[in-house]
């Protein structure tokens, strides 16, 4: 008895042992690096190739690209006291040409031979050469300067139209306005943040007494571009936070997680987006009274805030936004639009989420269609994603003159070149 | 066979007599490890629902925004300290090996002393962390003084 049963447990532990040796066989054989080595990393839909054009680069965040194929990046935080840096692109070979301003920042943007930089108060432009190149580093002109920097949603992220202005978003520096407004009264922070700003693109020293509130009500905005097709402004929203923590009795755990939506905007003048008063459910296409000014996940906002055109999930920090206009891509992409999603906090204690770079289908200048993310992994593995530590977090988006896609990482300061190949 | 089943029998009488031991230094333990034990469950009952959705599961916080609670002197240094950011907040930059973080953490006055000090119990016994642990009267003490 005694020894069938040490011969029947030795032949499991032989079946075990040869079971995770092959297991282990198996995975070390999925680890195999040839499809992931040639994406860099990213997992991306069939005919596209990513590359790492440049890595360790500080905190890159966004970035603009000339037509001679030369990218300006913008980091946070300066590195060796410069917070541009310029490379000239050849293939998938980046080489730093010059690195050169005096503050960091978020945003940048080229228009009509100037090429504009923004730091949390104030916004420069550089004037440029007949190549796109900065003529006078050492000796930017100062647009607008004295904007609000509390800390919170501080970076001013920028955008030119056609006819001469400057965009600026002023995020407000609060989740929900509670602590500027305990009465309910109407959210204070308003008069100077929480919307985006119009400036003159070419009048030195605007401060906000030059400025126009173009739109209101946008609690926070760093990805935002021109859409050239309708000749409007689109900024993408990040929703507030803390509806579970905060009203435990009205959201769940999950519904928390999943809400509010991150909105894309198309914004016309005077438009107000709603902060702090609504929020965007994206489950139930509602925009909702928000639970600090009555609601209970119920009641319908004020039909005066502008609904948004497309909405995504909670919390998954749309930092970058651009309008595909290159021939490069499948004809699908065209005039279409690209989000890099930063990636979650708030989603805990469910794993987080975003991370990635998704593609809107547009169709006449509007959203038509499902979303679908386009490029992901930037986080590393499915842990590293869900608790929040990702080895990357998309940023920036640009696109260069051959049609390639660029993405930023502000991590590891990671640009990565995507192409396609039919 | 008969040699066989003595063996066993010692054997097994043997592992009695551990467990038994192992029982009894337990038991001499007990008090105070229940106690800790005790707000070290409450404490993250706590932590789940006020500090989590920010200094996340694992203690380590959100890059740019949300400190890390982890091996940092703001946790395991002065305990009066840490009490006043629990009950009236924080709202400025904290650099933490030359990371800086600057979202704004609202006024946990709401919570009890006996609250208060079990997170601050698990957080200073989880992580990673080891330090004191935090009472109520510890809590009560600087509430009082904050008041004033």
């Amino acid at each position: 008895m005694t020894n069938k049963k040490l011969f029947f447990a030795f032949c499991l532990s032989v079946i075990a042992t040869v079971g995770l040796l092959s297991f282990k066989l198996i995975k070390n054989d999925n680890t195999v690096r040839g499809h992931e080595a040639v994406n860099a990393g990213l997992t991306l839909p069939e005919g596209f190739q990513a590359a790492v054009i440049a890595d360790n680069l500080g905190s890159s965040r966004h970035l603009v690209v000339t037509p001679q194929g030369d990218l300006y990046v913008h980091l946070a935080g300066t590195k060796n006291g410069k917070g541009i840096l310029e490379f000239h692109v050849d293939g998938d070979n980046a080489t730093l040409k010059s690195s050169f301003a005096n503050f960091d920042g978020t945003g940048i943007a080229i228009k009509d031979g100037y090429l504009y930089a923004s730091n949390s108060r104030e916004v420069y432009r550089y004037k440029l050469d007949s190549q796109d190149q900065v003529i006078d580093p050492n000796n930017p002109e100062r647009i607008v300067t004295g904007l609000l920097d509390r800390r919170t949603h501080a970076p001013k992220a920028i955008a030119l139209d056609n006819d001469g202005n400057l965009y600026v978003n002023i995020g407000a520096y609060s989740n929900i306005c509670s602590e500027f407004d305990p009465n309910k009264t109407g959210c204070p922070i308003l008069d100077s943040a929480g919307g985006i700003w119009q400036f003159k693109a070419d009048k030195p020293d605007q401060t906000y007494a030059d400025g126009i509130r173009y739109a209101t009500g946008l609690r926070n905005v760093v990805g935002l571009a021109w859409n050239q097709q309708d000749n409007q402004l689109f900024v993408m929203q990040h929703g507030r936070d803390n509806l579970h923590v905060l009203f435990p009795n009205i959201y769940t755990v999950h519904q928390s997680t999943e809400l509010p939506a991150e909105c894309l905007f198309a914004l016309n003048k005077g438009d107000n987006a709603g902060w702090p008063y609504v929020y965007y459910d994206w489950i139930q296409h509602k925009n909702m009274l928000g639970p600090e000014y009555g609601g209970d996940g119920k009641k319908l906002a004020d039909p005066k805030y502008i609904n948004p055109v497309a909405a995504f999930p909670g919390h998954y920090a749309p930092d970058g936004l651009l309008f595909y206009t290159g021939n490069q891509f499948p004809e699908k992409y065209k005039n279409g639009a690209f989000i890099a999603f930063h990636g979650s906090w708030n989603r805990a204690p469910e794993p987080q989420a975003g991370y990635c770079v998704i593609f809107q289908p547009f169709k006449n200048g509007m959203p038509d269609g499902n979303w679908e993310v386009f490029a992901d992994g930037f986080a590393g593995t499915e842990e590293q994603k869900a608790s929040g530590h990702a080895v990357h977090r998309p940023c920036g988006l640009a696109q260069g003159p051959d049609g390639s896609l660029y993405v930023t990482d502000d991590v590891k300061g990671t640009i990565y070149k995507i192409t396609y190949q039919k | 066979m008969k040699q066989l089943r003595i063996t066993i029998l010692i054997a097994g009488l043997l592992l009695m007599c551990i467990c038994v031991s192992q029982a009894q230094q337990k038991k001499q333990v007990h008090h105070t490890g229940q106690s800790l034990a005790a707000a070290m469950a409450r404490g993250q009952a706590v932590y789940t629902q006020v500090c989590l959705p920010c200094h996340m599961a694992d203690g380590g916080g959100v890059q740019n925004m949300n400190p890390p609670l982890v091996g940092t002197t703001y946790v395991l240094g002065n305990k009066a300290a840490l009490i006043k950011i629990v009950l009236h907040g924080f709202n400025e930059d904290v650099e933490i090996n030359g990371n800086t973080y600057s979202n704004i953490m609202g006024a946990h006055d709401d919570l009890t002393d006996r609250q208060i000090a079990d997170v601050l119990t698990y957080v200073r016994h989880s992580f990673g962390n080891k330090a004191s642990i935090v009472n109520a009267t510890e809590v009560s003490k600087v509430r009082a003084a904050s008041k004033k």
